[in-house]
């Protein structure tokens, strides 16, 4: 087989040829989508999402999944946001530890849920969903964190940069997508995530520790749903109990379905899931530009999520060529 | 499913005394669970044996207790369904919508019917022909569907006319209509879950698919007939909201997928299929609305009632995985 044509029997080449039709036929209508700017654009709506898709995709690999990471992400903001009102003399930096320690612990709740009952992690974090919400409006008391609050260190961070304009959330989102790289394809916990999803009853046979790595696994995608919550609270300026990460998860799910994760776990790459997010938050950008009205976008992202179920499907039939590549 | 069930059955394990039979159940678990909180929920405010206040409170929720009983059946024949309160909110804004645009009411229901069908073909298309994992092409779904209503409402409410609003004022021998029709489906649906050649099939579709196939058992078809009829259930539940509200969001029921399923995993569900009653669900309906009145009346916020009922999720599920390990021989 050669190199070009290993290359485009991946997964990722589809998104990426998505990717280029969708920009080129919005180009053809609006010749201003297809500038620096809007690229700036896309961007700028992209780092949360692909911090929680990074969670999620670990969490699909593993042949689970988390539906409460929109919660963990209200909670964490919630948790700093107060502290911030509390303490308002605090470093600000002190809110990235903060929000990732609290959001790690959510984690490890959903996964000792998860691991000690043997539960189905889907029921667990639909439970957890509304509890850790309801948390959040509790120890809010329901009233929003407003944006004098919020330090203006940490709000800045969304629009300046440190290097070649490019602002410091999404330079933090990338690393987390590098980081999840190398956790994934680099590292014991990451190849065994990828065994334990490929066949859960084979990994403990091969001495992986299946407690320990599902337990890792949650935990890690709660630190990064706070991270997510933080940045959150950086981007908009304010927290509020019921708004903050409320159907973020399914945004999430959405970027890293069609990002070409597999849903029955061992499969999926971190440039598919890069791509997924690009491809929403591309939709997301020409979406005002067509003049198309904002309340479309979760009937669209649901579309979007239908479809990429039924290509994945298509291609696991196709022999799965791609798919055995896509993990090694 | 366990391997100790392979070395057991080496020695006939006794069969079960009868009162085991009878009490290690979780059916029996939601039935104490119900009387503990009325007696307790009586503590805090007389207004509970008032039989009128029940009755009256469990009218905001009859809708969803509705859906829930087929869902409880979708869930015993080993299949998910998250859309249900998507599939209510859209239906019923494509009912208002095509009223407010002329259409006679009759017809307007019809349509809202079909389009809560149309729904359940979906479901039913994606998850059964099409062989992918209902829970998650339901959490598909379930944003495709409130994100076509938001389409069609926007942020506006629509209104239904007067003729149409007070589902929940009618009372037939004194008692509130949505909650006759609650009963009315749960006694139908339990007569075809327990009684039925039909119902024996969805437990044994839900038990081992496999097995069914063999036993000549046509489960997709019977699964496919589950997801049309809860998409059927999921408009007119959604109607009657529409019926009792007096006006249509996008946001109907908005979460009620959980409450829905926390029904039926309280009354004994079992998450995995093949286990599952629709008397768990009909008394875990009851459980619920008197936990939330015993919330509302005791002045607890909304949001703690929204963190109780996640733990009650997560409690039922666990107390349910904990009686079946116990009873599995």
């Amino acid at each position: 087989m050669t190199l070009l044509r290993s290359i485009f029997l991946r997964r990722e080449a589809g998104i990426l040829v998505m990717i280029v039709i969708f920009c080129a036929v919005v180009g053809l209508y609006k010749p201003q989508f297809l500038t620096g700017q809007s690229l700036r654009i896309v961007l700028l709506l992209t780092p949360l999402i692909m911090i929680g898709a990074m969670a999620q995709m670990l969490v699909l690999i593993a042949r689970h999944v988390d539906l409460s990471i929109g919660s963990m992400l209200g909670f964490s903001a919630m948790v700093v946001g107060l502290m911030y009102r509390e303490y308002p003399d605090i470093y600000w930096l002190l809110g990235f530890p903060v929000a990732i320690l609290t959001g790690a612990v959510l984690g490890l709740g959903n996964g000792l849920l998860v691991t000690l009952f043997r539960l189905p992690s889907i029921i667990v974090t639909l439970g957890t969903l509304s509890l850790y919400r309801g948390l959040t409006f509790i120890i809010s008391d329901a009233r929003q964190i407003n944006r004098s609050v919020i330090p203006t260190e940490l709000k800045v961070m969304s629009r300046t940069s440190p290097i070649f304009d490019v602002p410091w959330i999404i330079l933090i989102a990338f690393a987390i997508a590098l980081m999840t790289f190398v956790i994934a394809r680099h590292t014991q916990l990451g190849r065994q995530t990828y065994a334990l999803g490929s066949n859960p009853e084979a990994a403990p046979l091969r001495g992986i520790d299946v407690t320990k790595v599902t337990l890792i696994v949650f935990t890690l995608a709660g630190a990064l749903s706070g991270l997510a919550g933080i940045l959150y609270a950086s981007r908009w300026g304010f927290v509020n109990p019921s708004n903050t990460g409320a159907g973020f998860e399914f945004q999430v799910i959405a970027a890293v379905v069609i990002g070409g994760v597999s849903i029955n776990g061992g499969v999926g790459t971190v440039m598919g899931t890069v791509l997924g997010v690009l491809l929403l938050g591309c939709v997301a950008a020409a979406l005002p530009l067509l003049g198309i009205p904002g309340s479309t976008q979760n009937a669209i992202y649901g579309a979007v999520i239908l479809i990429a179920l039924l290509i994945d499907r298509s291609v696991r039939q196709r022999g799965a060529i791609s798919m055995s590549r896509t993990t090694s | 499913m366990t391997d100790a069930s392979t070395t057991q059955t080496r020695k006939l394990a006794p069969a079960r005394p009868t009162w085991h039979v009878v009490l290690v159940r979780p059916e029996t678990m939601t039935f104490f669970l119900l009387i503990f909180g009325l007696v307790g929920a009586s503590y805090l405010s007389p207004f509970f044996l008032d039989m009128n206040y029940i009755l009256r409170s469990f009218t905001l929720t009859a809708e969803m207790s509705i859906v829930a009983l087929v869902l409880t059946m979708v869930v015993i024949s080993g299949e998910i369904d998250l859309s249900p309160a998507a599939n209510m909110a859209l239906s019923a804004c494509i009912f208002a919508w095509v009223q407010d645009a002329g259409v006679p009411m009759p017809l307007s229901v019809i349509v809202g019917l079909l389009a809560g069908l149309a729904m359940g073909a979906l479901n039913a298309f994606m998850s059964i022909r099409m062989q992918l994992p209902s829970i998650i092409v339901t959490i598909g779904t379930l944003i495709f569907f409130r994100g076509l209503a938001q389409v069609l409402a926007g942020d506006r409410s629509i209104r239904v006319p007067d003729s149409f609003i007070g589902i929940n004022t009618v009372m037939v021998v004194g008692i509130p209509l949505p909650v006759v029709i609650f009963f009315i489906v749960a006694i139908i649906l339990g007569l075809v879950l327990g009684a039925t050649v039909i119902g024996r099939q969805i437990y044994q579709i839900g038990t081992n698919q496999e097995a069914a196939l063999h036993a000549g058992i046509n489960a997709k078809r019977i699964k496919v007939g589950l997801f049309l009829v809860l998409g059927l259930v999921s408009a007119a539940a959604g109607m009657m909201a529409a019926s009792r509200l007096g006006s249509v969001r996008y946001d109907l029921v908005l979460g009620g997928e959980l409450q829905m399923v926390l029904m039926a995993m309280l009354g004994g569900t079992y998450i995995f299929g093949g286990r599952g009653t629709i008397l768990g669900t009909f008394l875990a309906a009851w459980l619920l609305v008197i936990a939330s009145t015993g919330m509302t009346v005791a002045n607890l916020l909304p949001a703690i009632q929204l963190t109780v009922l996640g733990i009650l999720l997560i409690v039922a599920i666990i107390a349910t995985n904990f009686i079946y390990a116990r009873t599995q021989r």
